[in-house]
């Protein structure tokens, strides 16, 4: 997600910057000051290492579990964390929380990533179609993202997983379905917000053809909102996928993802909390960091927000 | 007479209005005037006058109203208007333009040194490094310095961006440049400068310029020729010292009588920026002259029919019944 280059090579660093009212910033120039700039914004690298943690642990679930996640001890059933050979405990039917975990990210990660950026790519060419087009190709856009925009959310999720075979890419279909209206009019607004900026004139004036418009100047406008409202979609959807899951559209049991998880822990949640409350706190984290980690990138994105 | 470097021909823009049905605003009314080269034209007149669409015309950043009666701009007596994308592309190289925001003129996501390159990465010109040396050589003509190359728009003062907006006007190497109140938002000491500077500029290329501002004094300190514009039409064309000397449009006299005079004796204050009477709005029907409603030599002719830009001393035109003579009488409608 990082717009065309605008650097130039072997220039800025070491280079003195005073003077003129502007205070000093550190030299630095194009892709690079924007990965120090990241680097510097502690929230967002710790978010982005945390994540890079989880996702890591998601697919090396086959290695690192240290039980199958489907097979049931009945007789150490709501072991609390700690107990000795389950380190987080085990749930109501006697499965080792932590390979659960483990398992259920693969299917949680999946299912709140791809449709987010399967849905982006779509919502942004649409939008930036629709808000440079303009007249009627905007018009037939809208109106359609309309109708899909009409009905709530997750009824419509829940009918197009319906139509189709349950299972986790099932859900991932209809997510993204479901996805796609929000994202577009979120581009759209954008597109419409940054044409009418006057430096796109003065590009115009310049010479500038429609596609340099387009991706030189309009899109590296659009992209940090989306951005960031991409990144807070992701924990919802991860929450979506689970009320698929739970009515029996997503993924089949016992095979389970983190909110399945929180939704059958609720049942036995006086005698073993740890089995709601720990993949709850699982959710919550990924969330928030996706949420830091789009902030991160904005401003990273952004020239204005360089700081020392 | 040299060749015009820029010419509009009778152009026309109109824009629907919010309000009535099959009403429109005629922001620019048959508008027609010629550039030369190494030549300032001062284009002067009230906010929403008509000034900024007529230099976006000229552009082509908008188009002209077509019609059976359609104008033309002509740049280097090339047909602009009516040219191909390419040839479009081609000619505006040869036309640039500096706003007068010209720090949001600026993409604020390139470092001043990319903005200045731009032209030339847009049109196709130069290698990378051909493209940056270039911008840098700009740079400091302008009076910036290279460090300043790897700065952001936003860390820029207005009169450094308007430096900025100036060396990328220039990279093209054109033959016009239009300024769009260019020095209005900028206050007095840093406006003399960049004027000054706009002025060197011209001397060193030769460079002919459209110079757009409701500053009169401005426009007398920098103006070859000057075009005084009301309501969309221009009523007043002519050498700027003889336009000043004796202006012949009552609306260009009330212009002049509005200048402040920087003088606690010499101070008019009775008299001073008063325009008498209403202005006519741009979406009436248009039959008459657009500024006989504030005029004080109305005539019954002035209500009848809108007077053409016609010369009446020498290279001295006016849009004024006063001065030229009367159309033929018309045939009852």
């Amino acid at each position: 997600m990082v717009p065309p280059d605008t650097a130039h090579a072997g220039v800025g660093e070491g280079e003195r910057s005073d003077g003129v009212g502007a205070p000093a910033i550190p030299p630095a120039s194009g892709r690079r000051w924007r990965i120090a700039a990241f680097a510097r914004d502690r929230a967002a690298f710790a978010a982005a290492l945390f994540l890079v943690l989880v996702a890591g642990a998601a697919l090396l679930a086959p290695l690192l579990s240290p039980y199958d996640p489907a097979a049931a001890d009945n007789l150490l059933r709501y072991a609390p964390p700690g107990t000795a050979g389950h380190l987080l405990g085990t749930d109501a039917q006697g499965r080792d929380m932590l390979s659960r975990l483990l398992w259920g990210g693969r299917v949680s990660l999946v299912v709140g990533i791809v449709p987010v950026m399967v849905a982006s790519a779509t919502g942004l060419a649409l939008g930036l179609l629709a808000g440079t087009a303009g007249g009627w190709t905007d018009q037939v856009i809208m109106r359609l993202l309309d109708v899909v925009f009409a009905f709530p959310m997750v009824l419509l999720a829940i009918a197009i997983a319906g139509v189709l075979r349950p299972g986790v890419w099932t859900e991932v279909i209809s997510i993204t379905v479901v996805l796609i209206p929000y994202v577009g009019r979120l581009a759209r607004t954008a597109t419409l917000l940054v044409a009418s900026m006057p430096f796109i004139e003065a590009a115009r004036a310049a010479g500038a053809t429609r596609t340099a418009l387009l991706l030189r100047y309009v899109t590296p406008g659009v992209l940090p909102p989306l951005l960031v409202y991409a990144t807070t979609l992701v924990g919802l959807m991860i929450v979506v996928g689970s009320g698929l899951s739970f009515l029996g559209l997503g993924v089949q049991p016992p095979a389970s993802d983190w909110g399945a998880m929180v939704s059958e822990g609720r049942i036995v949640l006086r005698r073993a909390p740890h089995a709601t409350v720990l993949p709850g706190i699982v959710i919550v984290a990924v969330s928030l960091a996706f949420s830091f980690l789009g902030d991160g990138l904005r401003d990273a994105l952004d020239p204005r927000s360089r700081r020392r | 007479m040299p060749e015009a470097l820029l010419e509009l021909r009778n152009i026309s823009k109109s824009y629907a209005a919010r309000r009535g049905r099959g009403r429109t605003l005629r922001a620019v009314a048959g508008a027609s005037f010629t550039l030369a080269a190494g030549e300032t034209l001062g284009l002067v007149g009230e906010s929403g006058c008509g000034k900024s669409t007529l230099a976006r015309l000229a552009l082509r950043l908008i188009e002209p109203d077509a019609g059976p009666e359609s104008g033309i701009v002509r740049v280097a007596g090339q047909d602009f208007t009516g040219a191909s994308t390419a040839a479009t592309r081609r000619l505006r190289r040869r036309v640039q333009i500096v706003f007068q925001d010209a720090l949001s003129s600026l993409n604020p996501r390139m470092s001043v040194g990319v903005n200045v390159a731009e032209p030339m990465r847009l049109q196709g010109i130069g290698s990378e490094r051909e493209r940056r040396s270039a911008a840098l050589e700009l740079l400091e003509l302008v009076g910036l310095r290279p460090e300043h190359a790897e700065r952001y728009p936003h860390e820029f003062s207005g009169g450094q961006a308007q430096r900025v907006a100036i060396a990328r006007a220039l990279i093209l190497r054109p033959d016009v440049i239009v300024f769009d109140e260019a020095v209005s938002a900028l206050d007095v000491s840093i406006r003399a400068q960049i004027l000054r500077l706009i002025l060197d500029l011209q001397q060193r290329f030769g460079l002919a310029y459209l110079f757009i501002s409701h500053d009169l004094g401005v426009v007398k300190r920098i103006a070859d020729r000057i075009a005084v514009m009301y309501l969309g039409h221009i009523v007043e064309l002519g050498a700027a010292a003889e336009v000043y000397r004796t202006p012949l449009h009552p609306y260009t006299e009330a212009l002049l009588a509005a200048i402040p005079v920087p003088d606690p004796r010499r101070m008019r204050v009775r008299q001073l920026g008063v325009v008498r009477g209403e202005a006519t709005s741009p979406l009436e029907a248009m039959a008459g002259c657009p500024f006989r409603s504030r005029c004080p030599h109305r005539m019954a002719i002035c209500d009848q029919a809108t007077p053409d830009l016609l010369p009446v001393l020498g290279r001295h035109d006016v849009a004024c019944f006063l001065h030229i003579p009367f159309p033929p009488e018309r045939k009852a409608a």
